[in-house]
């Protein structure tokens, strides 16, 4: 612990003192602290292992950029992994553990992987286990790497709220360009929002201070919130913008405190970026130990925190920034001295020893660093701050397209103008130091008159750079373990791309997204290369900035809030009959009634044979097609054709795609000449009607037919089997004189009732259908009259039992994305049909012709019933599938399995013993018609 | 997420939208005479233009196909207009 609390810097409230832990180790902080600064003041310094070499790491940075200090924080009994420390806000019993460390960071046994670092270049793991079967060791390679360790029984609430906003000017960072952007956008009567990551406005002047206007920064940000305020705009902090995508929409995460966090899509007219820059590390040897930090980041908590990172400081840099640093530090207590890499620099600030022409080469140390050489001269210290200059935030800028110019006098890559729909300011854009950025973005924000005036020079700032030549490991990446020996080898292969370098290295690819490594990275392949930065590239840039948990942009889409099921408009007198439900093609219906499937399922069917079977058939598909054009349009669009059916018959058909393959089947009713009903499978109401839709507008006359969905406005109940008449003649229905496959309209107690005599079990069967508000009353007379005729409900798994006795086929079960009618014994409308339809071609293709397609057959088998999915093998040559098993269950009717099965020339082979394959197991099966039950059709009429 | 123009209802969020074909294919018919190679170059052979493209979308939610002119780059919505034929 070197780290220390200054007695009355920062704002923590030291009258209230949090206590948490750290691998196991007790440790207090105070309200107001975050993980980091609490760690900082008075916990340990090594944080967490690397990524490859294991390597202690302790904090380096303030905010998102932290590569090193990530931690699993349990509170509460729950463990969110891979938390920044530096961006959450610590609370009393906090327990926070290392990652990638076993048991722990202070003890890591895979520690004595560095030692063999020599033989670990980059690229080590995939060119040396690729040989040795990769699959072999990948497990092994994993538990080595890697960050935190999820928890399985965390299961977060689906509570965050999506919100959307349309914005008329959103300004990205609340700092001084942001705020004067903001002010004066509001000033000129503008809906503003503001919108930045941290708790507070002020962006760095929250750390490093200032006057504006000749008064404290903070009048002048209270000043530009309230003016936002009071002009109808918005300031949102705690929230990150971590996006920006396609047509000027970004993404935002809001954090908040006790209530869910929220996610919001903002559409923006005009954005203005003001993000501000990331300091950049030095790159001597041993750069990554632990005591090596952000010098902007140790005056962020020594201002906000009072957490001081050391006694003895050393300070390297090339620029004018962490003069404020090292005055801070020196006025706190601290030993500090300047190393500047430039012979003429500001004057020393108060207490400072200044080196000029000074560069460190080296750190020392074995868990943390102890000293440093400079310039060949060793000096003790227990800290080193760096600045190798900075690097502007240019993440969303280039997310929406923009493009960057090499700024040599920043020594960085900044946003090029009108390259992107958004105007960059501040820091963001290379305007470093307080006046600078106060009038880019009072300029941005449309300000009239002169931008509001602070003291202080644009920072003088000399480029800092890898050197090629330096000796000792000098890490570039440090969240991802690459050094500059990694990047020289790529170039050495031949990597030399940017984007290369980045795949080979893995250089910047990890949760920092490289915000303090890209940079480094580049530049050091330039001098390899030696190529201009503009020539070398950057790589490109993708959301999200920052990572955003999972649970935040799913919002309430989780679970039955992601997709709602539909639900019966009877499913309450369902449950009441002691239903249990089950979601079939997307909706809710009962699966069967009574607790025990297997045999309630049998029960069920063996009644409906029996007796009868009352079930309820709303979620079938009820498209109306009406209009004079309706004939042809379900001609075309339909491979049996309807033109020919009579008004009062329903006949069954196929819909096609245009590859020829079964789209769905159903049967299609027509009520009169130009009015019919399409019933789709529930599953495929929507895309059936779309099928429709595209023929009838792009095709047909629109005007001569429309279309319209009532699925829902209908409820229907059907009825089946050889007691289902005197059923329902005691339910008090008349029942018209209705031929299989007839319909009638009439009406029931004053209510419009659709009678269809259509049957998907094989037995006579009767489709009732009312208006859905009538439906209870419909259910209430049958369920009176069921019991009189030992009928019972039945639920889709008997119903499908009933179809499978039949060999009637479910489309997308019974059938693939290959199966064309003819494969099913549809061939008929194929042969004959003239006229043109939806998919013809392609029945007649080559492959469609091949007469080894698989075709629909039954499979009669003794014992169990066969596993769907168990493969029928080739009867001849090598072993292999000749089809496959797609629905079998026991009959209770027949008294055997029966089966349904798609057999290459099936048909062909009605009679002949095959071996059916399953998991390893062989057995044997007879070849059928798929109709196994009243293949003469009598028991339809009964 | 982009926003498209339907000709009927105005700009709304992509999700409201399914592209369905580019537009100016013609389905070669009748099928006697249309070869294996045609067929299959209406089936799966598009332009996909680097730039400006004219394709039919459908709005889901009111139904309605027209024909939208975009730039596949810039992802620039040029124009979308009623099916030929069709008033909006």
């Amino acid at each position: 612990m070197t780290g220390w609390r200054h007695d009355s810097a920062g704002m923590v409230d030291r009258d209230r003192p949090l206590s948490f832990t750290f691998d196991g180790q007790p440790c207090t902080g105070f309200a107001g602290d975050t993980l980091a600064s609490a760690l900082l003041a008075g916990g340990p310094r090594i944080l967490g292992r690397s990524f490859k070499y294991h390597r202690p790491r302790g904090l380096w940075g303030m905010g998102g950029e932290e590569p090193n200090a990530i931690l699993d924080v349990t509170e509460n009994g729950r463990t969110l992994p891979n938390v920044r420390a530096t961006t959450m806000v610590l609370r009393d019993g906090m327990a926070l553990r290392s990652v990638n460390a076993a048991p722990d960071a202070a003890r890591d046994r895979l520690g004595l992987i560095d030692l063999a670092q020599r033989f670990l270049p980059a690229g080590f793991y995939y060119k040396t286990f690729m040989a040795l079967g990769w699959m072999r060791w990948e497990p092994m390679i994993r538990r080595m790497a890697g960050l935190g360790v999820l928890d399985a029984d965390h299961h977060p609430p689906a509570d965050a709220p999506s919100m959307t906003a349309e914005i008329d000017l959103l300004v990205i960072g609340a700092g001084p360009a942001g705020l004067a952007a903001a002010r004066a956008a509001a000033r000129a009567g503008r809906a503003v929002w503001l919108v930045d990551e941290a708790a507070e406005p002020g962006g760095a002047l929250r750390w490093r201070g200032g006057e504006i206007d000749g008064a404290p920064w903070q009048a002048f940000a209270r000043d530009s919130c309230q003016a936002v305020t009071a002009a109808g705009g918005r300031v949102l902090t705690d929230t990150v913008l971590w996006g920006a995508f396609d047509h000027g929409m970004f993404a935002a995460w809001e954090r908040r405190a006790d209530r869910p966090d929220r996610h919001w899509r903002l559409r923006a007219r005009e954005v203005i970026l003001a993000a501000g820059a990331i300091e950049r590390p030095l790159w001597f040897a041993n750069n990554d130990l632990p005591g090596v930090m952000s010098s902007e980041a140790a005056l962020h908590y020594l201002a906000l925190y009072g957490a001081v990172a050391g006694r003895r400081i050393v300070i390297g840099c090339a620029g004018d920034a962490p003069y404020a640093t090292a005055a801070a530090l020196a006025a706190a207590g601290c030993q500090v001295t300047l190393v500047d890499a430039r012979s003429e620099t500001p004057p020393a600030p108060e207490g400072v020893t200044l080196r000029r022409a000074a560069r460190i080469t080296r750190a020392h140390g074995h868990r943390e660093v102890g000293a440093v050489t400079v310039e060949g001269v060793h000096l003790d210290c227990d800290t080193v701050l760096v600045s190798g200059g900075f690097t502007p935030s240019v993440h969303l800028h280039c997310q929406a397209g923009g493009k960057l110019d090499f700024d040599p006098r920043t020594d960085a890559l900044i946003p090029r103008p009108g390259s992107a729909p958004l105007l960059t300011v501040g820091a963001a854009c290379g305007a470093f130091g307080l006046a600078a950025a106060l009038a880019g973005g009072h300029v941005a924000g449309g300000g009239a008159g002169p931008a509001p005036a602070a003291s202080g020079a644009v920072w003088g700032i000399a480029p800092s750079r890898p050197d090629p030549k330096a000796r000792g490991r000098v890490w570039i990446d440090p969240q991802n373990d690459v050094t500059l020996k990694d990047v020289k080898l790529a170039a050495q292969e031949g990597y030399r791309s940017v984007e290369h370098l980045k795949r080979y290295t893995t250089l910047g690819m990890a949760t920092d997204q490289g915000r303090s490594a890209n940079f480094a990275g580049l530049a050091a392949m330039a001098a390899l290369t030696g190529q201009t930065i503009p020539e070398t590239g950057t790589t490109t840039y993708r959301p999200p900035f920052t990572p955003v948990p999972l649970s935040v942009i799913g919002g309430m889409r989780r679970g039955e809030g992601f997709a709602p099921p539909r639900r019966l408009r009877l499913e309450a007198q369902h449950r009441a009959l002691g239903a249990r439900f089950r979601e079939y093609g997307g909706w809710l219906r009962p699966a069967h009634y009574g607790t025990d499937e297997a045999k309630a399922a049998q029960a069920e069917a063996r009644t409906a044979r029996q007796t009868a079977g009352l079930y309820d058939a709303s979620p079938l598909g009820k498209i109306e097609v009406l209009g004079p054009g309706a004939a042809e349009l379900l001609d075309f669009c339909g491979y049996v054709r309807m033109s020919t059916l009579k008004p009062g018959r329903a006949r069954y058909g196929f819909m096609l795609s245009e590859t020829g393959i079964v789209f769905d089947d159903g049967v299609v009713l027509r009520l009169a000449e130009d009015r019919f009903i399409v019933s789709a499978s529930s599953g495929h109401v929507g895309s059936v009607r779309m099928i429709l839709e595209e023929a009838r507008q792009d095709r047909f006359d629109p005007a001569r037919v429309v279309l319209h969905d009532v699925t829902a406005q209908w409820t229907t109940l059907t009825a089946t089997g050889p007691a289902s008449r005197a059923l329902l003649g005691g339910a008090g229905i008349d029942l018209p004189d209705l031929p299989h496959m007839g319909v009638a309209e009439t009406r029931w107690q004053g209510v419009p009732l659709r009678i269809a005599r259509v049957s998907f079990t094989g037995d006579a069967s009767w489709e009732l259908s009312v208006p859905a508000r009538h439906g209870a009353a419909l259910q209430a007379a049958l369920e009176t009259a069921r019991a009189g005729h030992g009928a019972c409900w039945v639920g889709l798994e008997a119903v499908m039992i009933l179809r499978a006795e039949k060999g009637f086929i479910l489309v997308g079960k019974d059938t693939d994305g290959i199966t064309m009618p003819q494969d099913l014994g549809w061939g008929g409308p194929r042969d004959r049909r003239q006229d043109e339809y939806f998919g013809r071609r392609s029945l007649f293709t080559p492959e469609a012709m091949r007469p080894d397609r698989r075709q629909l057959v039954g499979l009669e088998t003794s014992g169990a019933p066969l596993p769907t999915g168990a493969h029928v093998l080739a009867s001849d040559g090598p072993r292999r599938s000749a089809g496959f098993v797609t629905s079998s269950c026991h009959s209770p009717t027949l008294d055997r399995p029966v089966a349904l099965a798609m057999i290459e020339g099936g048909r062909s082979r009605i009679g002949q013993e095959v071996t059916v394959f399953h998991l390893g197991t062989l057995s044997t099966a007879r070849i059928t018609d798929a109709c196994a039950l009243d293949p003469e059709g009598a028991r339809l009429h009964g | 997420m982009q926003r498209f123009s339907c000709p009927f209802c105005g700009l709304r969020d992509e999700t409201e939208f399914h592209f369905a074909a580019e537009a100016g294919k013609h389905r070669p018919e009748p099928a006697p005479e249309v070869s294996d190679a045609d067929w299959a170059d209406y089936l799966f052979g598009n332009d996909a233009p680097r730039g400006p493209a004219r394709e039919v979308w459908v709005h889901l939610t009111c139904g309605e196909f027209f024909v939208m002119t975009r730039d596949t780059v810039t992802r620039e919505v040029l124009g979308s207009a009623a099916l030929p034929g069709r008033s909006q």
